[in-house]
């Protein structure tokens, strides 16, 4: 029904109006690119993400992957999306010229992501996964890994997963139980079973490079004993050729609520004693490796998350448009249901909750090209210690509330939304996935309040301050300044609590604290959301100022500041509760028993 | 072989077009522009020309003010080796393009020209047929299947009956139909390099060709809104209604 993927404008706006993007070209790294290239490429994205992925967004779903005890079948269509993404060159895309990459900012890479993402998050994954595991491999592997896998990956004839969790092991890492056990000849044989590992069986490529965290005889307890290991499908031969069968199988497939057309996988390493791994970089450093890689990867799932819950939100307005039902008070001619208040507030709540999260994963993408670029150390470290500050945001924000947002869609569309001929209620399974995977939103509740307000001295929280205070400066129009002086009330509400929490946390105060975690990421994340409304606001009024203003763009702008006053208005004051349970840190949950339930 | 592909902007084809409230045209404001879909036919069959090593060099040219270079620069992505914008603000009808055409081939002197059959914005078909009587060269229009051998084109076209196919000696005009060929995507290298690739403007006016136009504009209106449709009951009630009410059976 909506004949665009995602609105004309809101690309360009998040790129170019909220973000400087056009300024990266001055530095070094972007220095071959332009405006224009940008603009050809996201053409590009829109393009095949519209023709070749959306098209079997809900086949993919009817059609899961099948596994016969040989083989793994799916959809022809998942196979033809794949080849023209990878025919296209959107894997290299982040990668240096050197590598065989584009060179390309992460702000780009993430507005075209938004489209695959929006089109067909589960077809998308195959490339993404294989995109993340060769940047750690790129970082971190011995110049002969690199060679033998990389180049392959970044063409995508070769595939790539993350191996990670295992049946008694997914938040704590640190209990897994795979064994690499060195060998003479420098390589590994590695045992065990990993589970739920996305895209870990299929024949899209020719070969498939997990990456796996294991444990080598007699390392340490705990994450410091972690190593990481690419695992072949296929061991290359002396021709550097996907050639003998690895001993790595599949047990089986998952079956999911939504995500049906990822693969999700339980794997078994060294079934037969032969299972040939390679070590990355050094010994009980795994976990680190992947840790340094999972910036990207934890913005990514956020931003997965903010993008499905958009395209349910723009299906919920075209069916808003077209859906006759009652009248206006007073009048006899029936209306389309978007005239009816309650259904604006509901596609006000979508557009809020998903354009709001859109612009953080765009500022974290942002950061990350930052901290690529920027030589000045002091300036560096301050943007590395934002970006590891907003991580746990960028995750866990949109992904709470991108299905929020799928929820309201179901409820615009009414009986239909709950009905399998509409396409929302499988949005909403499909990013009911986003709050679990890649951390736990609880993990990242932990992470934040545990860890990232902290670190370095809070440097990252002190970064956040400054820059919020400069775009308040900036804040001038009318619903920018009433958001300016609500976060400046709960900016300073906030560090009031902080000293607090930091005792809690050193007390025997632990236990409610830690229960109120998720407190303390919903204030937080609301002040950080509330900042990026501020921003759009602020651009947007500033637009609407300018006399030759035509009426689409009008429209858009109206909309974003009438967005922002709804955020202001509606979804900021939800923080109260949150200041409330972290004041007193209240231990209805902690103190509550198991036997009690 | 040196091919000619002259490519238009038009609206993109995704896009619900809006008629101007004064019925002077379409909203162009702000609406996306494509380069038109039979326009990228013809550019995709130029390029596997080349990639067969029949053609050797393929040049893009377009014509209209700075906006076209983007189109250029697409068919520059997808495989041009040059390009060549005519600069003008005018809104040109066919004739005029096909008289700039003919200029730009006698300067060129290609020996395949490809055109799309027409263009999606105004649908005329006509362009191609008119640049090959202007030029003298033969023509082959919808074509659905082009093979090059020993000087001559053979082109399979779309007809009404079925397909046919004429054998038409170099120089040639060929128009392209929607099933010649499923064009490629433009690859990120491709459109880096685009980038570098030579593009000349050159002024409409300098051609001298008039660029008045014949053709006026009285009036555009969007079509008529779709009516809903009927269930009918059983296959009787279907063939009395083809019968009796849209009279197209008897
Ligand atoms: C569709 C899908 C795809 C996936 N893809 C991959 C993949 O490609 N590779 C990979 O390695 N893994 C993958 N996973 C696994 C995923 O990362 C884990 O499911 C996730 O980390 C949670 O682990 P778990 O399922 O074992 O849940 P558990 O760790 O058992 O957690 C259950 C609940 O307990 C809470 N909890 C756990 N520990 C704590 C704690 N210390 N404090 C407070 N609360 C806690 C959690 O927040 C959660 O709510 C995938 C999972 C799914 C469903
Ligand atoms: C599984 C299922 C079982 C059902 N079983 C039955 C049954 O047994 N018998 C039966 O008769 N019906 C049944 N229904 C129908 C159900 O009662 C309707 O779906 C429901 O009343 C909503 O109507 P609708 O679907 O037409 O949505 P709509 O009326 O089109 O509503 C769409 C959206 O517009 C909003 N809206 C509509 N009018 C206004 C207004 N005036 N002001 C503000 N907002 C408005 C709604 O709140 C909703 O969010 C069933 C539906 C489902 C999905």
């Amino acid at each position: 029904m909506s004949e665009q993927l995602i609105h004309p404008k809101e690309m360009t706006f998040q790129l170019y109006e909220l973000l400087d993007t056009e300024a990266l070209c001055s530095r070094a790294r972007f220095a071959e690119h332009s405006r224009e290239t940008f603009d050809a490429i996201l053409d590009t994205a829109n393009k095949i993400a519209s023709e070749k992925f959306a098209p079997h967004n809900a086949k993919g779903d009817q059609n899961e992957p099948k596994f016969d005890g040989h083989k793994v079948t799916m959809l022809d269509e998942v196979k033809q999306a794949f080849d023209a993404y990878r025919e296209s060159g959107f894997i290299a895309g982040r990668y240096d010229f050197d590598d065989g990459g584009m060179q390309l900012p992460e702000t780009v890479i993430n507005a075209c992501s938004g489209y695959f993402l929006a089109a067909n998050p589960s077809s998308t994954a195959y490339a993404f996964l294989t995109t993340a595991a060769a940047n750690v491999i790129c970082h971190f592997a011995s110049d002969e890994l690199k060679q033998q896998f990389m180049p392959r990956m970044l063409t995508g004839e070769f595939t790539g997963t993350m191996a990670l969790t295992e049946p008694h092991a997914g938040s704590s890492l640190a209990d897994i139980r795979t064994m690499a056990t060195p060998q003479d000849d420098g390589t590994y044989r590695l045992k065990g079973s990993k589970i739920y590992i996305s895209g870990g069986e299929h024949e899209l490529s020719d070969n498939i490079v997990h990456l796996v965290l294991a444990k080598t005889p007699g390392a340490p307890e705990g994450v410091k004993g972690i190593s990481l290991f690419i695992v072949p499908k296929y061991r290359l031969d002396e021709n550097g050729q996907p050639g003998k069968r690895n001993d790595v199988s599949l047990a089986g497939l998952i079956h999911k609520m939504g995500y049906r057309g990822t693969t999700s996988t339980a794997l078994s390493f060294g079934d037969n004693d032969d299972c040939h791994g390679y070590l990355i970089g050094e010994r009980h450093h795994g976990l680190k490796y992947m840790f340094m890689m999972m910036n990207e990867a934890r913005i990514g799932v956020g931003y997965g998350a903010a993008m499905i819950g958009y395209r349910g939100y723009r299906y919920a307005l075209e069916y808003a448009k077209d859906r006759v039902q009652g009248r206006k008070p007073g009048s006899k001619e029936q209306v389309a249901i978007i005239e009816h208040g309650d259904v604006r507030r509901m596609l006000l709540a979508q557009k809020a909750y998903c354009e709001g999260g859109m612009a953080l994963c765009f500022y974290g993408a942002r950061l990350v090209d930052d901290l690529a670029t920027i030589e000045d150390e002091s300036q560096r470290s301050a943007t590395r210690e934002l970006l590891d500050l907003l991580t746990p945001v960028c995750k866990a924000w949109p992904s709470e509330y991108g299905p929020k947002a799928n929820d309201l869609a179901i409820q615009v569309l009414g009986g239909a939304g709950y009905t399998r001929e509409y396409p929302v209620e499988q949005y909403w399974r499909d990013n009911r996935l986003n709050p679990i995977h890649e951390g736990t939103n609880g993990i990242q509740a932990l992470d934040l309040m545990t860890r990232k307000l902290w670190q370095a001295n809070s440097l990252g929280l002190q970064t956040l301050k400054e820059r919020i205070v400069t775009d308040m400066e900036q804040a001038q129009g009318e619903v920018s300044q009433r958001l300016r002086k609500a976060l400046t009330a709960h900016l300073s509400r906030f560090e009031q609590l902080l000293p607090g929490i930091g005792k809690a946390l050193n007390s025997e105060q632990l236990d409610p604290a830690l229960a109120n975690a998720q407190c303390v990421m919903n204030a937080f994340a609301h002040i950080v959301i509330g900042w990026m409304w501020m921003r759009q606001a602020t651009v947007s009024e500033k637009a609407l100022s300018a006399e030759d203003l035509n009426a689409d763009d009008k429209h858009f702008y109206h909309g974003k500041v009438q967005a922002a006053q709804y955020y202001a208005a509606w979804e900021l004051p939800t923080i109260e509760r949150d200041f409330q349970l972290i004041e007193s840190m209240d231990n209805a949950c902690s103190a509550m028993q198991a036997e009690w339930f | 072989m040196k091919i000619l592909v002259p490519v238009k902007r038009a609206i993109d084809y995704n896009v619900k077009v809006r008629v101007k409230p004064d019925n002077t045209g379409v909203d162009l404001t702000n609406a996306k522009m494509s380069i038109n879909p039979f326009c990228e036919i013809a550019v995709e069959e130029a390029v596997r020309l080349k990639e067969k090593g029949v053609a050797t060099e393929i040049v893009a040219v377009s014509i209209g003010d700075k906006a076209v270079q983007e189109q250029l620069r697409t068919a520059l992505a997808l495989g041009a080796d040059r390009a060549i914008q005519v600069d003008t603000d005018l809104a040109l009808d066919s004739l005029q393009v096909a008289k700039l055409l003919q200029k730009v081939v006698e300067e060129e002197q290609p020996e395949l020209i490809i055109l799309g059959k027409q263009s999606i914005d105004s649908d005329n078909n006509q362009t191609g047929q008119m640049l090959a009587a202007l030029t003298g060269m033969p023509q082959g229009t919808f074509a659905s299947e082009v093979s090059v051998e020993d000087g001559t084109v053979s082109v399979t076209r779309e007809i009404d009956g079925g397909l046919q196919t004429v054998k038409l000696t170099l120089p040639a005009v060929v128009t392209t139909d929607l099933r010649l060929n499923e064009p490629r995507y433009a690859s990120l290298p491709n459109i880096m390099k685009a980038k570098r690739k030579p593009l000349d403007v050159k002024a409409a006016g300098d051609y001298g060709v008039s660029l008045e136009s014949n053709v006026k504009v009285v009036k555009v209106t969007p079509p008529a809104q779709r009516e809903g449709g009927v269930k009918v009951a059983d296959v009787a009630e279907l063939v009395d209604k083809l019968k009796n009410e849209a009279k197209v059976i008897s």
